[in-house]
């Protein structure tokens, strides 16, 4: 990323004629950096307004004791006291170790398949087009109507998973996928498995690309076999791109709403309630918006904690992302 | 590494387990990824009263249209395709004017802090929407926004406009620096640098990333859940999570639900098979190249 261009006096014949090469900002420099300012400026202001403003306050809330459920109820100064409560809340615990166990075993599993599928149509072969269609599929496909669809997959005496399952002889009797804590956890698991491998397989394919293919084919001369050329040669540049992919990947992970919300409604019982579904059951079921704010401030440090570990223990290259 | 480069002979051996597991894989992949779709539409195709045979029938037996019908003419899902177009153009709109401008300045220009502006852009990109959706309540509530689309498109802006920020910084980088310049010695403005010389010439990156933007707007969940209390107001995530059928009473009408999730995916798919090219460009150029 280029941060400061020295090269970027072009000759411009209005400009004074560049002496010694600027120690001070020409004013040629000057009128750049000031233009720049006003395109940066919008943007900026947007930001502030729809993102930085409202976390503010959000922190500012969390703060008080605030139900809107009873009007005219006076606000109460609560101080700390209820990030003192988050820690002492056996639900908060249950939600987070429901949260890390998604996370978890989403971005491991993604992460694998999605290497194999990039590894797959980074091929060219006839149909590559379409197949690189067929993954962007899951990816554009809303997450509510991914959420519905697999809901109606996983239903026990109707649902195709268990019909498919029992042809191929895995199971002998339907599962109840989404009434059954572990198996919902696990049903939970496969719908976002299914939703976000592609994106994982698109970031790799992408950073497969910037891979020369002399390199491989110098590599299988030279005798090595393509297991050999994978390890040594694909997977070590590969990884810049890799450590990209699993940060975003975590951080969508950590904050994860939609699919549970949908798929199970965080149960059965609270199997599969995620951080982020806790706290707006706290906000928006029991109207607590003091204690509320501060669970979800609290997701909001624990998805900046991960990245910050993520960046500092494994020197993520973090210069920009992609989308989601 | 030194290599002959007269034309290696490479002796390809005739049959390896990869001729033969390749087209395989290949079948695998594209049946993982369309499998649950293709089972909406087979349910979308059912009779009610055979969806809920157990075992469940592989096919539609019999076969009928009835379930998209009632979906297509349902005033409730229409107003909902309506809603969620309006929306997510208005929060790609917005996120293209503002954040191309900031992209441009990004990706070509000079300035002190440009590192602590690409920081705050990221910052943005790794909030929660959660951490941010109890003030939004409140200040809407007292605003009487509550209802209102503009609720969802300001929040929906949050994310996309980062989305927009930092794909087009990738494309504006991509573009030859000596038509700014030309520009430039023939006495153009800046802005007129960037609005007759540089954003034509981006255009087709500017196509991609609205793309990127509209879809991911168009599937807004936890902001148009909360912001949107009356039916009148649902996007399509919100009508398709609350689904009721044509008849309220009757059981989940899984017919429906599953013919609404193909029809609400239809503008997607499409857009996939039509840009797949561009989109897989698009939704990699920030991520790997910076």
């Amino acid at each position: 990323m280029a941060i400061t261009r020295p090269d970027h006096a072009a000759p411009v014949p209005s400009a004074a004629p560049a002496v010694a090469a600027g120690r001070r900002w020409s004013a040629q420099q000057r009128s750049e950096a000031l233009f720049a300012l006003w395109l940066v400026l919008p943007a900026l202001a947007t930001i502030a307004f729809v993102a930085f403003f409202p976390l503010g306050r959000a922190v500012w809330l969390s703060l008080w004791r605030i139900n809107l459920r009873f009007a005219n109820t006076p606000r109460t100064w609560q101080g700390l006291d209820n990030y003192q409560q988050i820690l002492s809340d056996d639900r908060f615990y249950n939600a987070l170790r429901v949260t890390g166990t998604v996370a978890a075993a989403t971005v491991a599993l993604e992460f694998v398949l999605g290497l194999a599928f990039a590894l797959v149509i980074n091929r060219s072969f006839p149909g590559r087009g379409l197949t690189r269609a067929a993954v962007l599929v899951p990816w554009a496909l809303t997450t509510v109507v991914a959420a519905k669809v697999w809901q109606l997959v996983y239903q026990t005496e109707y649902g195709v998973m268990n019909r498919i399952l029992s042809d191929l002889g895995i199971v002998s009797s339907y599962e109840p996928w989404l009434a059954n804590s572990n198996l919902a956890l696990w049903a939970l698991i496969g719908a976002d498995v299914w939703k976000t491998t592609p994106f994982v397989a698109l970031l790799l394919l992408a950073g497969l690309q910037l891979i020369p293919g002399d390199l491989n084919e110098a590599s299988a001369l030279d005798g090595a076999t393509a297991w050999q050329s994978f390890w040594r040669i694909t997977l070590p540049l590969l990884k810049p791109t890799i450590l990209v992919t699993l940060l975003f990947r975590l951080i969508d992970a950590a904050r994860m709403f939609d699919l549970p919300v949908v798929l199970t409604n965080g149960g059965p019982g609270r199997a599969t309630e995620t951080l982020t579904l806790y706290s707006y059951r706290t906000l928006f079921q029991n109207l607590s918006f003091g204690y509320g704010s501060a669970l979800a401030v609290t997701t909001f440090v624990i998805v900046l904690l991960l990245c910050f570990v993520f960046i500092r223990v494994l020197g993520a290259p973090v210069g920009e992302g992609g989308g989601r | 590494m030194a290599i002959a480069t007269s034309a290696p002979t490479r002796a390809r051996p005739a049959i390896t387990p990869g001729r033969v597991l390749f087209p395989l894989a290949v079948i695998l992949v594209i049946a993982f990824c369309l499998a649950p779709f293709a089972w909406a539409v087979v349910t979308s195709l059912k009779e009610a009263s055979t969806i809920y045979r157990s075992p469940t029938d592989y096919l539609p037996r019999p076969f009928t249209g009835d379930n998209w019908e009632k979906v297509i003419t349902l005033p409730r899902f229409t107003r909902a395709l309506l809603n969620s177009t309006i929306v997510a153009s208005s929060a790609t709109a917005i996120s293209l004017l503002v954040g191309s401008l900031c992209a441009y300045a990004l990706a070509r220009l000079t300035f002190p802090a440009k590192r602590l502006v690409l920081t705050v852009v990221l910052a943005v990109a790794i909030f929660p929407g959660i951490a941010i959706i109890s003030p939004l309540y409140l200040l809407f509530s007292d605003l009487g926004l509550i209802n209102h689309k503009l609720a969802l498109i300001l929040p929906n802006v949050t994310f996309t406009l980062p989305i927009c920020i930092w794909t087009l910084t990738a494309f504006f980088r991509d573009l030859p620096r000596e038509l700014e310049e030309a520009g430039r010695i023939d006495g153009a403005s800046r802005l007129q640098v960037f609005t007759q010389i540089i954003a034509p010439l981006a255009a087709p990156g500017i196509f991609t990333t609205a793309i990127l933007l509209f879809i991911a707007a168009w599937n807004e969940f936890l902001f148009a859940r909360t912001f949107m209390s009356v039916q009148d107001q649902y996007t399509v995530p919100v009508a398709i999570a609350q689904f009721e059928g044509a008849d309220i009473a009757a059981a989940t009408p899984w017919g429906e639900i599953a013919a609404a999730a193909v029809v609400a995916t239809l503008p997607l798919v499409i857009l996939v098979l039509l840009f797949q090219r561009r989109i897989i460009a698009g939704l990699t150029a920030g991520a790997v190249k910076g």
